[in-house]
């Protein structure tokens, strides 16, 4: 456990940081968010006249270029940030006053540091990897400009998020993702499933984006500001409760977007969007969103250890759960999205263990970015040629048809397993030691999770590319078009070769002056954690080889099967328990509210209406327009003021 | 006192038959009664000038004015003593029961000090007195109401004037008119009959027979239709009722000339 | 002579008065009840300056007298020129406020 001491050191570090204003190749880092957001708003808004306009035609184009131009620029900025002093490394510029009330001031400003950096790189070069490979994926949709701005817009907002200097800013980029999201896993919108499961996803954000508002609203309140560095030196100063209380409401931001325990269940639904889609937002990118805002937020956790503790329980939790569900579907991009929960909650378990993780949370966060994103899209590519068929039952014998896709998702599979020598390797190795080092019961989770990580990765890929054929009578499996299969090689390559980033800790040291660093020792040497490590995929492999290479695969699934397996197909129950804790209560509690309303609220005010009416309609009675009756009335008055006046008079 | 007491009941009575009565001429007269007695109360109360304004002006003007008007606008239904709104009459009385019993309480209450009487201020005389105050405390009041007056008259004048807005129309056009009144719509141009055609009896209620011996309606006034006062016109029924009268008289007389000796409606109204 | 019979009648007549303005439906007749009303005023105010030993009382009656005059010869013309057309003088028949 990290002792007192060490927490104030690591808050001391993260006061030492000044950001330099922008100068230089740095001043126009904002065109890293401008040049999407603009390429979006032409695509989405510009020209809509007809089918067959030149944004119609070209609009893929813009938005792939778009997409690489941001790239490019990301790309200048990191290395005029590497030829710098570490010291200098994090740079500000204030573009304009966003929010001034009173005492509030939020400045829309551009935040890069080594953190930001890294997240433009991965944003922008996986994204432009995927948008490339989504010309081709795309080809013969008709919506494919609307397609295209979609994704432009989820970049632009991501990037606003990663390069955000407040929190303000970074809600903003926060909730453009959670829109992009939104729009582009209902971009089939005409499936009824589709058009579900991006409500479903929207709404279960909601719940966590009400953690983060409820987060930044607290630090005004406690701090008088909502800047990012600001609240990081704020916070060193105020007490525990507070530490803690923002360090569980960020967390419950961080579960919505990343799709941890309790808030997992629309991860699983959103396969129902295009598989670019859920390469890019729904492995590599924005489901990470949390993981960063963690680690952002290092300054809050390194004071509440209670939060920290909570991140690293989440954390574990989602990593065994996902992994449960990855065993159990047969839809190969829903195995895939029970591994990505499973792989962020190996990043949370990470950034739970404070300042000695949080750079292993990071680097695995992109070395996941890397295989995951190839994996889905080879996922992708294999759909493509069974007729977007997603049933692994139904695949089998694909490496010799789809021989280029074959190998790439297997350097994607080698990396998440943690083969040795591969990205996956490096990294998840990393969170085990660090976990090992810290808390024992993490570090088994964390094992535990390899072991089944690899088990069921084996699975995939044994149902999909080995064995029998299963296809379809109709199904002719051939092997991608270049324009896609050059980003699976690509991101092959950087699957494999990711772990370089480790070499002579340089990831570490770069990280270090944002997250801090910790090194704790760990009971025993690292090389026999690694081994173990090594062993329990091996045995996780060997397993998952013996129950599907070695058997006939039933062409449905059985049914006859154990209840783990039951439950794995049920997402572990997740929506049963939503629906019974939240939904069905929430549907009686408004049907109650409809019905106190109807009957009391409205009966209250239409009776009054009614007591008025009626009323109104027996005085009526008196205005009957004889002069005699108004006579009558007259005297009648006459005689009630001689009353009172005797009245008045005796008393 | 004597004369109070004289005068109070029949005072009260004639009002209330003023409002009983179901003639409005016969309100007009019993009003006149009242007024007059009231005149004789002024007398009696040392005020000799409203004594004779109350004459004059009262009974002598403005009942006549009501006598005119009542002669212009004719008898019609809303002679009819019967009450079309429900529980007006209820209210009325019974209110007005309680009011009268109410007012009668509060005199009964007060105490009015002992009567000054009028002998020092009619020292001069009853019209000086009034004359010194109307002119000099109440001649700005004096003077609006001649303004009042003036007013009144005019506004008379305005109201019961009809302007006219084209020629008056000469004999020869109103014979133009009727003869293309009976040309388009088949009205009959002449003169409407004559009634009583029969003249055994005073025969203004009675209406001519038309050819096939039934009554002719319009030959009658509408004042003694509205009275309900005119008799059947057929000739048998009229000599069987002649006949009637005759026997239950005992006393024979020259048929053909009968003086019923019956006064109507239509001599005391007018 | 004491001045509490002549203040009864002149309530009593006043009484009359209001009751036949509110019972009676020919518009003449309810005009004449209203003089009844006002000659019933002028009782009292006539009585009451014989009790009070000055003048103002009977000025106070003269001035109504005068009133009630103009507004005979007004009231009578308005019934004239109602009566003129819509052929009647019934006070109910002038009901066009009703709903």
């Amino acid at each position: 456990m990290t002792s007192l001491s060490s927490v104030v050191l690591a808050a001391s570090e993260h006061a030492e940081v000044v950001p330099v204003a922008a100068d230089g190749v740095f001043s126009w880092v904002w065109l890293v968010v401008a040049i999407p957001a603009v390429s979006a708003a032409i695509l989405l808004i510009g020209d809509g006249a007809g089918d067959h306009g030149p944004l119609d035609r070209f609009g893929h184009l813009l938005g792939t270029a778009a997409s690489i131009a941001s790239f490019v620029v990301g790309l200048v900025a990191f290395i005029a940030l590497l030829g710098r002093d570490a010291a200098e490394r994090a740079i500000t510029q204030d573009l304009w006053t966003w929010i001034q009330v009173g005492g509030f001031d939020v400045t829309m400003s551009v935040y890069y540091d080594q953190l930001a950096a890294l997240f433009v790189l991965l944003i922008t070069g996986v994204g432009s990897l995927i948008h490339v490979y989504s010309i081709g994926y795309m080809a013969d949709d008709p919506r494919k400009r609307r397609f295209f701005g979609f994704l432009n817009l989820f970049v632009a907002a991501m990037l606003v998020l990663v390069l955000a200097g407040d929190y303000l800013v970074l809600f903003l980029g926060w909730e453009g993702v959670g829109l992009a999201s939104y729009l582009l896993i209902g971009f089939w919108q005409e499936k009824r499933s589709a058009a579900v499961a991006a409500k479903k996803a929207f709404i279960v954000n909601r719940v966590g984006d009400l953690g983060l508002a409820l987060g930044i609203m607290l630090m005004f309140a406690q701090f008088g500001t909502t800047n990012i560095h600001e609240v990081g030196l704020n916070v060193a100063n105020a007490s525990q409760s507070v530490a803690t209380a923002l360090g569980l409401l960020l967390l419950l931001g961080a579960c919505g977007k990343s799709a941890q325990v309790p808030l997992q269940s629309w991860l699983l639904d959103a396969m129902e969007g295009p598989t670019p889609v859920s390469a890019l937002i729904h492995a590599a990118t924005m489901v990470t969103a949390g993981v960063y805002l963690v680690v952002r937020s290092a300054a809050i956790y390194d004071l509440s250890e209670v939060a920290r503790t909570a991140v690293m329980i989440v954390g574990a939790v989602t990593l065994l759960f996902g992994a449960w569900i990855g065993c159990a579907k047969d839809d190969i991009k829903k195995a895939l999205a029970g591994s990505t929960m499973s792989q962020i909650g190996y990043m949370m378990l990470a950034a739970g263990l404070g300042p000695a993780g949080y750079a292993f949370a990071i680097f695995h966060l992109i070395t996941h970015g890397f295989f995951k994103a190839n994996m889905f899209l080879g996922a992708g590519s294999v759909m493509h040629g069974m007729n977007d068929d997603v049933d692994m039952r139904h695949y089998g014998a694909l490496r010799k048809v789809m021989p280029v896709t074959f190998v790439t998702f297997a350097m994607g599979y080698l990396a998440i397993i943690g083969f040795p020598g591969f990205s996956g390797f490096f990294s998840k190795d990393k969170i085990i030691e660090s976990a090992f080092a810290t808390n024992f019961w993490a570090g088994l989770a964390a094992l535990l999770g390899a072991g089944v990580t690899a088990f069921y990765m084996t699975r995939v890929m044994i149902l999909t590319f080995f064995g029998e054929k299963r296809w379809r009578d109709d199904v002719h499996p051939h092997e991608s078009p270049k324009i896609m299969t050059v980003p699976l090689i690509v991101l092959a390559a950087l699957s494999v070769g990711g772990g370089a980033l480790l070499f002579s800790s340089w990831i570490t040291d770069w990280l270090a002056p944002v997250t801090g660093e910790e090194h704790h020792e760990l009971p025993v040497p690292a090389i026999v954690i690694t081994a173990i490590i090594v062993l329990v995929v091996a045995a996780g492999v060997a397993l998952a080889y013996v129950l599907f290479a070695r058997r006939e695969v039933p062409d449905t699934a059985p049914q006859n099967v154990s209840v783990f397996t039951r439950a794995g197909r049920a997402d572990l129950y997740g929506d049963a328990v939503n629906e019974a804790l939240f939904m069905r209560p929430g549907q009686y509690l408004t049907r109650s509210l409809v019905y106190v309303d109807g009957s009391g609220i409205d009966g209250a005010v239409n009776g009054t209406a009614e007591l008025v009416g009626d009323g109104a309609r027996g005085l009526r009675r008196l205005q009957t327009g004889f002069v005699r009756t108004y006579a009558a009335e007259i005297f009648g008055g006459s005689l009630v003021l001689v009353l009172a006046l005797l009245a008045v008079n005796l008393a | 006192m004597t004369a109070f007491w004289l005068l109070a009941p029949i005072m009260v009575l004639a009002a209330l038959g003023v409002v009983l009565a179901r003639k409005a001429v016969h309100s007009a007269l019993l009003l006149a009664v009242v007024m007059i007695c009231l005149a004789m109360m002024y007398a009696m109360q040392d005020a000799p000038f409203l004594f004779a304004v109350q004459i004059i002006v009262y009974t002598g003007a403005i009942m006549m004015l009501f006598l005119f008007v009542l002669m212009l606008v004719g008898v019609d239904k809303t002679d009819s003593l019967v009450e079309t709104i429900r529980g007006q009459r209820l209210v009325a009385v019974g209110v007005g029961v309680l009011f009268g019993f109410l007012l009668v309480t509060v005199v009964a209450q007060t105490t009015v000090g002992p009567v000054i009487g009028l002998g020092e201020a009619n020292a001069d005389g009853n019209v000086h007195g009034l004359a010194r105050l109307l002119f000099n405390r109440y001649v700005f009041a004096f003077e609006a109401t001649s303004a009042l007056l003036i007013t009144a008259a005019l506004g008379a004048m305005v109201l019961a004037h009809r302007e006219r807005l084209e020629p008056k129309r000469s004999q020869r056009d109103l014979a133009l008119e009727r003869m293309q009144r009976y040309a388009e719509h088949g009205e009959h141009p002449g003169n409407l009959p004559t009634p009583g055609v029969y003249a055994r009896h005073n025969a203004v209620d009675v209406p001519a027979l038309l050819p096939d011996g039934s009554p002719a309606e319009s030959s009658t006034s509408k004042t003694l239709r509205e009275r309900g006062v005119v008799r059947e016109g057929a000739f048998q029924n009229d000599v069987a009722v002649t006949l009637r009268k005759l026997e239950a008289d005992g006393s024979p007389r020259e048929r053909g000339v009968i003086e019923t000796g019956r006064s109507n409606g239509a001599e005391e109204d007018q | 002579m004491s001045v509490e019979p002549f203040i009864g009648l002149s309530a009593l007549l006043f009484t009359i008065g209001a009751v036949g303005v509110l019972v009676r439906r020919n518009a003449i007749v309810v005009f004449m009840c209203v003089e009844l009303m006002l000659n019933a005023c002028n009782l009292a105010f006539v009585t009451f300056a014989r009790a009070h030993g000055n003048l103002d009382g009977q000025v106070a009656a003269f001035f109504v007298m005068v009133v009630a005059a103009a507004e005979v010869v007004v009231g009578l013309a308005i019934i004239v020129s109602i009566f003129r057309t819509r052929r009647s003088a019934s006070v109910d028949d002038a009901s066009l406020l009703k709903l």
